[in-house]
C-alpha cells in the first residue's frame, strides 16, 4: 500500500495534494491507495469522492490547528499501523515543517522535493533538484522502513489524477495524540497585496544579476515599453529594492502571463515554481548553465546591462 | 541565553557543476566554497540576540577539515567559539547523518536557542534542522522571519506560502530554521578578523556507525523541459533578433 497524506486547513484540501496523488500513482504497480488527512472534513469527502484510494480521515482534537509535534505524533501512528511501502506527500512548507521530524522519529529515510520516480517496488529511486537546480541527483532511500517521499509543487500534474468510483470516508482516531509545546495565532497577511501579478499579461523580472537598485532602472524602462509589469525574484525583495508585493515564487506570487522576461535571475525552483507556467519564457542571463534556461523558450547569454537597454530602444523604435 | 548555530559549507554561487568519475559527487578539488546563505541569516540572527539579550554565540558544523574556513568566518563576524564535527566522510552526507553528527556533538551543551539555515543550497534537503530538534527533543519552527524572546519562551513569524505569515510560540530550549532576508548581513571588520584568530574551534569526532539514509545513484545536468532558441551575436543585435521573434514568432509583444 501506498499512503499518500493529505493537506488541509480549515477543511479546504491544499491543491497539491492531488499532485501528490498523482505521483502516488505512477509509482504505484498495482498496489492500492490509502490517502490519509489529518484533521479530516470536507477535504477527506473531496478525495472519497474522487475515488483515488481508501480515505482515512484521522480525527483528533490535537489536530484542529496545524503544529508539528500533534502531527508528527499522530502520523507516526498511522504509518506505524497502517505499514505502507511509501508515504507520498506535496513538498508543501507544512510537509517541511513535520516531515523531517516523522522521518527522524521513524528513523526512514525522507526524499524531499522530488520531481520524478524511476523503477517499481524495492527498486524505485527519486529524482530530485540538487545544487539550486544546476545538478538532478537520483537518489535510493537506504533501510526496511517506508521511505518518506514530498513532491516538489508542479512537478506532478493534478490534472493526471486517475479517478475511481466514489469510495467512503473512514474517520479513524488518533493512535497517539501528543499535547504540543507551541502556541499558534491566527495567520495574516503583511500588507494587501497591492498589485496582483497573476492578472498581468507581460512580466519583466529582475534577479541578483541586476546587481544594484540603481539598475533596477533599466528593467523598468524595458516594462514600460513592453507595457509590462515589473516583478522579481526573492533576494531583490529582501534587500529593498522593490517592493514584497512584486515578488515572484513559492514565497510570492504564482503567475502565467503570455510572456515572462527573466533579467539576471538564476532560476532556484523556490523562483521558478512561481513563474514556469507562463506560455512564453525570455531569459537573459551571463551564465549560460544557469537553471533558468531550461525553462526558458528564448534565451540570450550575455550582460543584461547591454542587452536591456538595446531591446528597449528596438521595441521603442517600432511603436 | 546560550546560542548555537548550524552553519554549512557549499560550492558558491558562480560555482560550475563537475562531477567526478563515477558521477555520484562533485569534484570538489574545482569548488570554491563558501558560507550557505541562510546559515549566514541564522548567524546574524543569532548575534543580534546574543546584543540584546546577553550570552554567548557557538557556530557548529559537520563537515571535512575544509569547513573550518565557514567556522573561522562566523568567528570573525563575531561568534564566541566552533564547533566542528570534523570526518571527511560527512562532505556528501545526507541530511539525517548531518542532523545525528551535530547531535552528538551538541547535546552535552545544552544550548537555550539552536538556529540553523532553512536549507542548504547544496543537497537542499531541508530537513537538518528539524531533524535535529527531534534527535535533541525540543520543539522548532521553521522558515523564520522574526525572533521575540521573552521569559524562558520563543515567540516567532513563520512564513507560510504566498504571502502569509503566522506567529508561534514556545518555550526554550527550542530550534529554529531562519529564512534568507530575516535581517540584514554585516560582515567581518578587520578587527572581527584579527579576534577570529584567538577564538577556540574544539574539534569532535562524528559518533560511531552513521548509516546514510539516502544514497545518491548518480548526478546530472537536468534536461530541458523545452527547447530554448539561443540568440546569439553581440548585444545591439541579439537584443533586435529576440525583439523581432517575440513580436513576429511568438506573437507577445
Amino acid at each position: 500500500m501506498i499512503l499518500v497524506v493529505a493537506e488541509q486547513r480549515g477543511g479546504t484540501l491544499n491543491r497539491a495534494s492531488w499532485e501528490a496523488v498523482t505521483c502516488a500513482q505512477q509509482m504505484a504497480a498495482g498496489e492500492p491507495l490509502g490517502i490519509l488527512v489529518p484533521g479530516g472534513g470536507n477535504a477527506a469527502q473531496q478525495l472519497a469522492e474522487a475515488g483515488v484510494g481508501d480515505v482515512l480521515a484521522l480525527d483528533d482534537a490535537s489536530l484542529a490547528t496545524y503544529t508539528p509535534d500533534a502531527y508528527v505524533a499522530a502520523v507516526a501512528g498511522v504509518i506505524a499501523e497502517t505499514t505502507p511501502r511509501v508515504v507520498v506527500m506535496a513538498h508543501t512548507y507544512q510537509a517541511r515543517d513535520y516531515a523531517p521530524r516523522l522521518a527522524a522519529r521513524l528513523r526512514t529515510p525522507l526524499v524531499a522535493d522530488v520531481i520524478g520516480v524511476k523503477g517499481t517496488g524495492a527498486a524505485t529511486t527519486y529524482l530530485r533538484p540538487m545544487f539550486q537546480g544546476k545538478l538532478v541527483a537520483e537518489v535510493a532511500p537506504q533501510g526496511d522502513g517506508p521511505a518518506i517521499v514530498s513532491c516538489q509543487i508542479g512537478a506532478f500534474r493534478a490534472d493526471k489524477v486517475v479517478r475511481g468510483a466514489a469510495a467512503s470516508v473512514r474517520t479513524i482516531g488518533a493512535a497517539a495524540s501528543a499535547a504540543s509545546p507551541q502556541t499558534v495565532e491566527a495567520p495574516f497577511q503583511e500588507a494587501r497585496q497591492a498589485v496582483d501579478l497573476g492578472q498581468a499579461e507581460r512580466i519583466v523580472a529582475v534577479g541578483r544579476g541586476i546587481k544594484a537598485q540603481d539598475q533596477i532602472v533599466i528593467a523598468e524602462r524595458l516594462a514600460t515599453a513592453m507595457g509590462a509589469e515589473i516583478a522579481a525574484s526573492r533576494p531583490i525583495c529582501d534587500n529593498g529594492w522593490l517592493p514584497m508585493d512584486r515578488q515572484i515564487g513559492s514565497s510570492g506570487q504564482t503567475v502565467a502571463p503570455k510572456v515572462y522576461v527573466a533579467l539576471g535571475i538564476s532560476g532556484a525552483i523556490q523562483h521558478l515554481v512561481g513563474m514556469k507556467g507562463s506560455r512564453v519564457i525570455v531569459a537573459i542571463n551571463k551564465d549560460a548553465d544557469a537553471p533558468i534556461f531550461e525553462v526558458a523558450d528564448y534565451g540570450v547569454v550575455g550582460d543584461l546591462f547591454e542587452i536591456v537597454p538595446a531591446m528597449t530602444t528596438e521595441i521603442e523604435k517600432q511603436r | 541565553m546560550k546560542i548555537a548555530v548550524c552553519i554549512k559549507q557549499v560550492p558558491t554561487r558562480e560555482w560550475q557543476p563537475r562531477l567526478t568519475d563515477d558521477r555520484t559527487w562533485i569534484r570538489e578539488a574545482d569548488a570554491s566554497f563558501e558560507m550557505n546563505e541562510p546559515d549566514a541569516y541564522a548567524l546574524e540572527e543569532a548575534l543580534r540576540l546574543r546584543e540584546k539579550h546577553g550570552g554567548e554565540v557557538v557556530v557548529c558544523s559537520a563537515g571535512p577539515a575544509r569547513v573550518q574556513q565557514v567556522i573561522r568566518e562566523a568567528l570573525a563576524r563575531g561568534a564566541d567559539r566552533g564547533l566542528h564535527v570534523d570526518d571527511a566522510g560527512l562532505a556528501a552526507a545526507d541530511g539525517f547523518v548531518v542532523a545525528q553528527a551535530l547531535a552528538h556533538a551538541m547535546r552535552d551543551e545544552q544550548f537555550d536557542l539552536v538556529l540553523t539555515g532553512l536549507q542548504s543550497d547544496d543537497q537542499g534537503h531541508a530537513q537538518t534542522g528539524v531533524a535535529l530538534a527531534e534527535l535533541l527533543g525540543i520543539p522548532h519552527s521553521t522558515i523564520i522571519m522574526d525572533v521575540e524572546l521573552a521569559d524562558g519562551r520563543v515567540r516567532v513569524k513563520r512564513e507560510l506560502e504566498g504571502g502569509w505569515f503566522q506567529w508561534v510560540s514556545m518555550p526554550t530550549p527550542a530550534l529554529l530554521t531562519i529564512q534568507s532576508g530575516i535581517n540584514q548581513l554585516r560582515y567581518a571588520t578587520l578587527k572581527g578578523i584579527m579576534a577570529a584568530k584567538k577564538k577556540e574551534i574544539r574539534s569532535v569526532a562524528p559518533p560511531a556507525g552513521l548509516a546514510s539514509s539516502l544514497t545518491i545513484v548518480s548526478l546530472a545536468l537536468p534536461s530541458k523541459s523545452k527547447q530554448t532558441v539561443l540568440i546569439e551575436g553581440g548585444p545591439a543585435q541579439a537584443a533586435a533578433e529576440l525583439v523581432r521573434r517575440l513580436r513576429e514568432e511568438a506573437r507577445v509583444l
